[in-house]
């Protein structure tokens, strides 16, 4: 390890560079990666040193914008305009190869473009990426990218390379690489995709492997597969890893290192353990409690027990509901399947709880929130809403009884990005729902919106400020003011929170709940994220192809589940501790069993 | 991907049936039909002979039903290749629309290679290069190929072309080869003809497939797997050309579909300005006359044209796209 004051007096790059440690293949030296922009320079990474070290696993760790992604570019000079590496060194020791002695190259020093490069990116140090469904072409086969990639840095022929490309999918499990090699992207699964393009990335057998966020777009299950696929092939190939991530349940199961990033900088740096164990860094140490925080149920709510076993009126009722997309006949006769995306669906929503329901994707979770919302209906069953008056049943609503339950009953939306316009100032956005239903207008409306603002924690000057102007916690609170602002009775939250970095996740959480208090909201809560559900609701409805497999109470869902899928999804979910890496021991749920 | 052109093959087929139906009762849809417009054009003049009338109106049953009529005319096409006859020039319909369909199908084809090739590199250079000087030239110059009508540019081209090149540059053909038999002569004539008509008509076409092309190749060029070729050692040309440009190329290839149409009803004035002999000006004239069965084969054969050609875009972009076919 160099000291501080070796690292701060390095010449420029080449000549009298400090040696570098046996085992360390690349070694990041005050690495600063600037955009330019027109009015300033943002400094995406800033002075970043670190170490990838044969046969260990380095994690990036770090919230969105801390630099971790275009460090990991940087290594490689793949960085997108306009970023450009403005100072600080990346050397690489490369493999004794084609007769080649090992040698130690600077690649800060090659231009960006030059072969020398080239020849290194996918041979001696190869990536993955976050999107394996953009990451791949979608109109080349799986099979032709990766002797492509085999192709570009060894002379073999196409046979050859096509009979290494098959052994490679095979070696990354999946299922009849023989016929896979020939299929497109489009036809694969999500982790299908995964495994492709970790196939390509070790096509050469790199010395060094950078994943950026490569489980992060994969439900849990498929991650758990992923992470383990990964972790034995890096100790089968004897690989560096550079494994970038968000979630510190990733790191505590996977990291040997670990390095923290915030804005650009390193903030903290250790062996995983110590890091978990013993955070020296304010920030590490509120990564990790947020983290930690939602380990468990909220303390700011009141005991589970008390609200489950509350003999609160029933505001909701769900009874058998099912949503069938018909299938189509599509012209000159070809069939389109129909899809059951939700089937048998029951359950009660009581005053005051919060519902969550967990699935992975394609359970169906949001479909059935749409039906709730009154945004499809439901092509069975019943959906009986009570809240004020009589029930009615929501198939039965039109007109102006249709319009009184979509006030009653409002939409919290996934993407604070999307779900705003653009267009509108934050207050324009807020008191739409009023001026819709006529609710206030002219001043009143004003003090309206600035009280709903005021709620959910931002200050009423923001009114006259257009979304862009916000972070992603804030919007999602504009979202949060929009759907409070016509006093519902029932909120349906769809993923609110995925989007959100975990520190900002728990304080959009903590509102929510303070909101319920106030306001004496029901919610339903749906999330993919078990962390997130088991620190908000108060009973969790786990769903599958369709299904409800299982309805509980929060705790004894998450803690002692009884259906062998909940238990699969739960044993998927990595805990944050290091020191009790269980994952691999996680119960695996058999389709075939059904 | 058979199966795919099959499917289409047939989907056209019943589009065929059900465009000549409409294309007869366009034709029909005007009161009277041509005999009357006939026999009031010549009424002060001397002897139309009853008998021709009459022979005329039972070889086309014009005293018959709709579908009579319809059935004849169609399987006289299909059958005979049996266009009718055209009252009009009082010629079979099939010795007239041969060289005007001809000329307008080389022209377009023409048309679209030319647009094709200058827009081509020209998109590529300016999404490549976005924000350069040269992207600023060459978005300049697009623009204002967008912005002038194709007739003035008709005008100023024939000017240029006969001051200074002492060219007589409407029609296609010189006089002395206009009427003459086809020789290598006539042919090198031709193409000293032909580049007024492709630049008049393609500058437009070219401007826009600039544009698109400039557009769909930004969107494209920053995707994901663009990175992932680069990270794994591709050189920038060659991954540029495969990956993002082949994705970026769907809307180059959709415009062989409606190239035609294009020519047949936007380039009207451009073939009148220029004396070209392509079908715009013979169509809207035999339209005006009540000439049916000239207006209606070529109603027919562009639509059959139109056809082919989006079954050709519809089968390259398949090759280009294998999601297309999943569809």
């Amino acid at each position: 390890m160099q000291t501080e004051a070796q690292l701060a007096d390095r010449p420029d790059a080449g000549a009298t560079e400090p040696e570098m440690a046996d085992d360390v293949i690349v070694d990041v030296r005050n690495l600063r990666t600037y955009f330019p922009t027109r009015t300033h320079v943002v400094k995406a990474v800033d002075d970043v040193s670190l170490q990838l070290r044969r046969g260990r696993t380095t994690c990036v760790v770090g919230e969105s914008g801390s630099g971790k992604s275009i460090t990991a570019r940087s290594i490689l000079q793949v960085v997108d305009a306009p970023g450009r590496i403005e100072g600080g060194s990346v050397r690489l020791r490369t493999a004794p190869r084609d007769g080649r002695e090992a040698e130690v190259v600077t690649l800060t020093d090659l231009h960006p473009r030059s072969r020398a490069i080239r020849e290194i990116r996918g041979r001696d140090i190869s990536m993955i990426f976050q999107e394996p469904m953009s990451s791949l072409s979608p109109v080349h086969t799986i099979g032709a990218q990766i002797i492509e990639t085999i192709r570009l840095h060894e002379d073999v022929s196409k046979a050859e390379a096509r009979l290494r490309a098959i052994e490679l999918l095979r070696r990354c499990e999946i299922r009849d690489p023989e016929a896979a090699i020939d299929s497109y992207t489009f036809e694969f699964s999500g982790g299908m995709r995964q495994r492709a393009m970790i196939a390509m990335a070790l096509s050469c057998n790199p010395q060094v492997l950078i994943a950026d966020e490569p489980t992060t777009a994969l439900d849990v299950t498929t991650q758990a597969e992923i992470l383990d696929l990964m972790r034995e092939l890096q100790s089968s190939y004897g690989m560096a890893m550079m494994f970038i991530t968000h979630d510190m349940g990733v790191v505590a199961e996977i990291a040997d290192d670990v390095v923290v990033m915030f804005r650009g900088k390193v903030v903290e740096r250790g062996e995983v353990r110590e890091i978990f164990a013993n955070p020296k860094h304010p920030y590490t140490r509120r990564l990790l409690d947020s983290v930690i925080k939602l380990e468990s149920r909220s303390e700011l709510k009141p005991p589970e027990a008390e609200i489950v076993e509350a003999q609160a009126p029933t505001i909701l009722s769900v009874r058998d509901v099912g949503i069938h997309f018909p299938g189509k006949t599509g012209f000159m006769g070809k069939q389109f399947a129909g899809v059951r995306a939700v089937s048998n669906v029951s359950f009660d929503l009581k005053k005051g709880e919060s519902l969550g329901i967990v699935g992975e994707s394609g359970s169906g979770k949001t479909t059935l929130g749409r039906a709730i919302a009154s945004v499809r209906p439901p092509t069975a069953g019943s959906i009986v809403y009570s809240g004020a008056g009589a029930p009615v049943d929501l198939a039965g609503l039109t007109g102006p009884a249709l319009a009184n339950y979509r006030r009653q009953v409002r939409m919290i939306f996934q993407d604070p990005y999307g779900s705003l316009n653009p267009r509108m100032t934050v207050g324009q956005i807020v008191a739409e729902p009023l001026k819709m239903n006529k609710v206030a207008t002219g001043k009143a409306l004003q003090e309206r919106v600035a009280d709903l603002l005021e709620q959910v924690g931002l200050p009423p000057a923001v009114m006259e400020r257009y979304p862009h102007a916000f972070s992603g916690g804030q919007r999602q609170r504009i979202g949060i003011a929009r759907a409070i602002a016509l006093d519902p009775q029932v909120v349906i939250c769809d993923e609110a929170t995925s989007a959100l970095d975990v520190s900002i996740r728990s304080q959009v959480l903590d509102l929510l709940i303070e909101l319920q208090e106030r306001l004496d909201l029901s919610f339903v809560f749906i999330a993919h994220d078990i962390g997130v559900v088991r620190y908000f609701c108060d009973r969790i409805a786990v769903m599958r192809k369709g299904e409800i497999v299982e309805l509980g109470p929060a705790s004894t869902v998450c803690d002692a589940p009884t259906h062998p899928y909940t238990k699969a999804l739960l044993s998927a979910v990595p805990t944050p501790d290091p020191t009790q890496r269980s994952m691999h021991l996680r119960a695996r749920y058999d389709d075939s069993a059904e | 991907m058979l199966a795919y052109i099959a499917r289409r093959l047939v989907a056209m087929v019943i589009m065929m049936f059900l465009i000549s139906i409409a294309s007869f009762v366009i034709i029909q849809l005007p009161p009277g039909d041509f005999l009357t417009t006939y026999v009031a054009s010549q009424e002060q003049g001397s002897s139309v002979s009853i008998q021709q009338i009459e022979f005329l109106k039972q070889k086309y049953g014009l005293d018959q039903p709709f579908y009579v009529q319809y059935w004849r005319w169609i399987s006289g096409i299909v059958f005979n290749g049996d266009f009718g006859y055209s009252f009009n020039w009082d010629k079979p319909v099939s010795e007239l629309i041969w060289g005007q369909l001809g000329f307008t199908l080389l022209l377009s084809v023409a048309t679209l290679l030319f647009a094709w090739a200058v827009s081509f590199p020209i998109g590529v250079y300016s999404a490549v290069k976005q924000y350069s000087i040269g992207d600023y030239i060459v978005s300049f110059i697009g623009f204002i190929g967008l912005a002038i009508p194709n007739f003035l540019l008709a005008l100023v081209l024939m000017y240029i072309g006969f001051k200074y090149f002492g060219q007589s540059v409407g029609g296609l053909f010189s006089p002395e080869y206009r009427d003459a038999p086809f020789s290598l002569g006539k042919l090198w004539d031709l193409f000293k003809h032909l580049w007024v008509p492709i630049i008049v008509i393609g500058t437009a076409q070219t401007a826009e497939l600039i544009r698109i092309m400039r557009a769909n190749l930004l969107d494209e060029l920053n995707k994901p797997y663009v990175t992932t070729a680069r990270a794994k050692g591709m050189s920038e040309i060659r991954l540029i050309f495969k990956y993002p440009i082949r994705i970026a190329l769907n809307p180059f290839v959709s415009t062989v579909g409606w190239v035609l149409p294009n020519l047949v009803s936007g380039a009207v004035i451009v073939s009148v300005v220029l004396n070209l002999p392509t079908v715009g000006p013979l169509l809207l004239n035999s339209l005006q006359s009540q000439d049916m069965y000239l207006a209606g084969a070529f109603i027919l054969l562009l639509s059959v044209l139109t056809l082919v050609g989006t079954i050709v875009s519809d089968i390259l972009l398949a090759l280009l796209d294998p999601r297309i076919k999943l569809e």
